[in-house]
């Protein structure tokens, strides 16, 4: 019989995520089982495991973002550049019309 | 534009991995990349293999029902640390069978502690206690490891090797509060391993020079890793009024340690295969893997 790798999952506590502990290679899952318990489980450190043969996973690395869809989200934004000019804009335009008023007054 | 992209020229890699990048074993790797981790992962399981055989000569013989179960325990735990990384030199490309093959004829190696006699119950206080510290600083700078699934794994290690330092610290203190006799078994045992213990984490090259940390595979270099434990295992020493054979250490004013050179072609000799007790070991390994070969054989007709 041939082996294969296990993914070997673990929950440290009810409630918690199971994260990624390391693999096995067996070949069953009865010996899957048996090697994990071993490994992840001996001294209590695990409530539950996961087995998951590495070949039943879907991995899904490339992230298509072809339409930038930064704008959902709060790095989306670069503000800062912007507000400065607003500001600046905005202090200019102030001082302008300060001054009209001022030159309208001295007449 | 991928969200997290894995550079896949060797150049870009270096770079990420130098800032911090971790990666997978599904990850594209660089093919010298792949080998360091082979031969520095390779060389860890060697050593939780082999570590073992000089602890295992005193279960038979420990003092008390409670050592005895404490240090099966403890036997229990490196050979699984070794089962462990073993398997991730495997996803790495070199399978399990040619990684025993090497060591038990010693094409690869195993750390120079390991290659040393017991002769004492003392020993086998000083080695769980300081050889595991010694150890535990180097994987304790591996949990920073670029390489993830290695990362990952040491932290169930540091985690047992936590247990042990304490066990070991727990034999040291019953020897030394015990009979004169005991407390010069460890004094005797400390003066053999001493040596041994400041070759253990390499020559000083600057880390820039050390390949292991141009990858990112170490987080530190071999004297920061030799001053951390100088740092904080000398005063523990000393504090139980043991001896350290060894007239020039001394703390700079600089915080940093003065030490005698250590013996660095006692420690080039004793990895490549000329230790004390090389020999036997290997051919322990060697015996037994014959020995068993029926369970795997047994496991594989299932």
């Amino acid at each position: 019989m041939s082996e294969h790798v296990w993914e070997v999952f673990r929950q440290e506590r009810r409630g918690q995520p199971f994260e990624h502990a390391g693999s096995v290679v067996a070949p069953d899952a009865d010996f899957a089982e048996a090697w994990a318990r071993e490994q992840y489980g001996r001294r209590g450190e695990s409530v539950a495991l996961w087995l998951v043969p590495r070949d039943a996973i879907r991995d899904v690395e490339d992230w298509a973002d072809e339409f930038d869809l930064k704008y959902r989200r709060v790095d989306g934004y670069s503000i800062k550049a912007r507000l400065k000019e607003a500001r600046e804009l905005a202090a200019e335009s102030a001082a302008r019309s300060r001054g009209a008023f001022s030159a309208g007054e001295s007449q | 534009m991928a969200a997290i992209g894995i550079p896949r020229d060797e150049q870009a890699f270096l770079d990420y991995v130098q800032g911090g990048g971790q990666v997978e074993a599904t990850d594209w790797l660089p093919d010298d990349y792949r080998a360091k981790l082979v031969k520095f992962i390779e060389m860890h399981g060697n050593s939780e293999l082999m570590g073992v055989l000089p602890e295992r000569e005193w279960i038979l013989r420990a003092p008390t029902l409670q050592r005895k179960l404490a240090l099966t325990a403890k036997v229990q735990d490196e050979v699984g640390h070794a089962q462990l990384i073993y398997r991730v030199v495997e996803d790495l490309g070199k399978p399990r069978e040619q990684c025993l093959a090497d060591l038990i004829s010693g094409r690869s190696k195993f750390h120079n502690v390991f290659h040393y006699p017991t002769k004492t119950w003392g020993d086998v206080g000083v080695i769980a206690w300081l050889v595991d510290a010694a150890a535990i600083i180097s994987q304790k700078a591996l949990l920073k490891c670029s390489y993830a699934p290695y990362a990952r794994i040491m932290k169930k290690i540091c985690w047992e090797e936590s247990f042990h330092i304490l066990h070991g610290r727990d034999v040291i203190l019953a020897l030394v509060t015990g009979t004169p006799a005991q407390f010069e078994l460890v004094q005797e045992a400390l003066d053999r391993w001493w040596g041994p213990l400041m070759q253990f984490h390499g020559n000083p090259i600057p880390r820039d020079e050390d390949p292991m940390w141009l990858w990112r595979i170490k987080s530190q270099g071999n004297e920061e890793a030799r001053q951390q434990f100088l740092d904080g295992y000398v005063p523990q020493i000393r504090e139980l009024g043991l001896e350290i054979p060894d007239p020039k250490l001394r703390k700079r004013d600089d915080g940093t340690w003065e030490y005698s050179e250590p013996d660095w072609d006692e420690l080039r000799h004793v990895v490549t295969g000329h230790g004390p007790k090389t020999e036997e070991r290997l051919a322990f390994r060697r015996r037994f893997l014959e020995q068993e070969q029926w369970v795997r054989d047994a496991v594989l007709a299932a």
